[in-house]
């Protein structure tokens, strides 16, 4: 397994109280699958992608990238934020060279892969433009092109989507979702959205709250190729529904 | 067409200013040695101009003035970015900048003046205490403010220091220092003035102590015209600089 979580647990102390983000994850995910982690807010899972992504390790078991434990970032692996992360100084054409410069590549060929990444994200147009002239669907696509720019192995992306109105949201889905197919990237992403989860994911890793854990783990038995509107993706984000639903079930059981 | 409106806008309070001194003149019955008429503090002002003496103090006042400055804001803003990103230490220096920071940078000077004796120093250190505390300060609390994803968007591409000070925080804090710096330019033109009017023999603050040991008030108010001036010449400049700046940072609001 590329990716390993076993028993993991993050708990944070506040105000000297003791807060548990999640506990008792465990998961495994295959190089180039693309993984959503879904749940309503609370139940840990951006918690959960950071400490996949090193920003803040597990307290309780472990996870293993690539049989390493993972105690802080990796230059393998990039993290796409909602609020975008763009360095507002800096030319779209500039945030996408941002990754390349830490690992020495040279100006002509930095220059070569970011173009050929802006391309990719359709803002060819834009390169000279500072991340504030563009749209928050434009900025979240300097920020995926800047990741890719870098090669990674691994995309985190934490609620990439979220700051969108819902018609560029599904824009992106598309083209985020054909990225992944071409680029065969392994991509981790965090929603508290079901059609996107459903949309993206090969698997879904669907969490609850109080405390943060899984509830269950759902492979979305879908082609590559996805219609919003079409039977089996209705029926995919239906069970979907239903899983969140299934604690509301019970509890009708119990007033009976 | 609202540059040309504010040059008028200029004008004309300019004009209130001298139609201000004039009717006081007027009214009042000073002798001229005492309160001299615009007309007068202008003919003083032609008669440095044409025998240079002006351009000499102003020469002389600029070149501190820049030295102090330039050292002052580059010092400041290193010793700030490095201080903002360890807050731990920075707790037992604040108190210490707390008890410094309020004393007029005139206190200092006996001190300067025996340490460094009479020249250019006593008031270019005078100019560099006054720009520094604000500019310090106002560097660590913007290091120490900012927006933690720029942190986190380094780490993801594995940008270490020294890189993350000059290419993630020194631009990300760099328009809230761009105020202070400006604030700090003002202050420093204040204490220009009195760090020249002792321990100094040429200068601008040096030619109002001239003047009125010779009792000459036109002089001394032609010196006054010409240090206001060039306070607002110098201000403007780091006006249009700082929007230059700020432009090509992105931030055109």
């Amino acid at each position: 397994m590329y990716i390993e979580i076993e028993n993991a647990g993050k708990a944070f102390f506040q105000n000297g109280r003791e807060f548990t983000a999640f506990t008792d994850v465990s998961l495994s995910i295959e190089k180039g699958e693309f993984i959503c982690l879904l749940g309503p807010s609370g139940c840990g899972k951006s918690t959960l992608l950071n400490a996949m992504a090193g920003f803040a390790p597990v307290t309780s078991g472990s996870i293993k990238i690539d049989g390493k434990e993972v105690k802080e970032p990796s230059v393998k692996n990039v993290t796409i934020f909602q609020n975008y992360g763009l360095l507002p100084w800096r030319t779209v054409q500039k945030n996408v060279e941002l990754g390349l410069e830490s690992q020495k590549i040279p100006k002509d060929e930095r220059r070569k892969i970011a173009d050929k990444y802006i391309e990719m994200v359709g803002l060819s147009d834009f390169k000279k433009s500072h991340p504030r002239q563009l749209s928050g669907g434009m900025q979240q696509r300097v920020s995926i092109a800047r990741a890719l720019a870098v090669n990674p192995d691994i995309i985190f992306m934490d609620e990439p989507f979220g700051a969108l109105d819902a018609i560029t949201r599904m824009k992106l889905q598309d083209d985020i979702l054909s990225i992944s197919r071409k680029e065969k990237k392994t991509i981790i992403l965090v929603t508290h959205d079901i059609e996107e989860a459903v949309f993206l994911a090969d698997r879904i890793v669907i969490m609850t709250a109080n405390p943060g854990k899984i509830k269950n783990i759902l492979t979305v038995p879908l082609r590559s190729h996805r219609e919003r509107t079409a039977g089996d993706f209705l029926q995919v984000r239906d069970k979907v529904f239903e899983l969140f639903n299934m604690k509301h079930e019970e509890n009708i059981e119990y007033i009976i | 067409m609202k540059k040309l409106l504010s040059i008028k806008n200029i004008i004309i309070s300019l004009l209130l200013l001298l139609g201000v001194w004039q009717f006081i003149y007027t009214l009042t019955d000073f002798s001229d040695a005492l309160f001299p008429s615009p007309l007068q503090a202008f003919g003083a002002l032609a008669e440095m101009v044409s025998n240079g003496i002006l351009f000499t103090h102003i020469g002389a006042s600029m070149y501190r003035f820049a030295v102090g400055y330039v050292s002052s804001v580059i010092i400041a803003v290193l010793l700030g970015l490095v201080l903002g990103r360890l807050p731990k230490v920075f707790q037992y220096i604040n108190p210490a900048v707390q008890l410094l920071r309020p004393i007029s940078p005139m206190a200092w000077m006996p001190f300067i003046v025996l340490w460094f004796g009479i020249g250019n120093i006593p008031a270019i250190v005078i100019i560099f205490i006054s720009a520094f505390f604000p500019v310090l300060l106002s560097t660590v609390s913007a290091v120490n403010s900012i927006d933690p994803i720029y942190m986190k968007v380094s780490k993801s591409f594995g940008i270490k220091q020294p890189q993350i000070m000059w290419k993630v925080i020194f631009p990300a804090v760099f328009p809230q220092i761009a105020n202070s710096i400006h604030l700090a330019l003002g202050t420093a033109w204040v204490f220009l003035v009195a760090g020249e009017m002792t321990g100094t023999q040429s200068g601008l603050g040096y030619l109002v102590i001239d003047a009125r040991n010779n009792l000459r008030a036109d002089i001394l108010f032609a010196d006054i015209i010409v240090i206001g001036l060039i306070g607002l010449i110098l201000d403007s400049l780091l006006k249009t600089a700082e929007k230059q700046i700020l432009k090509a940072w992105g931030g055109a609001d």
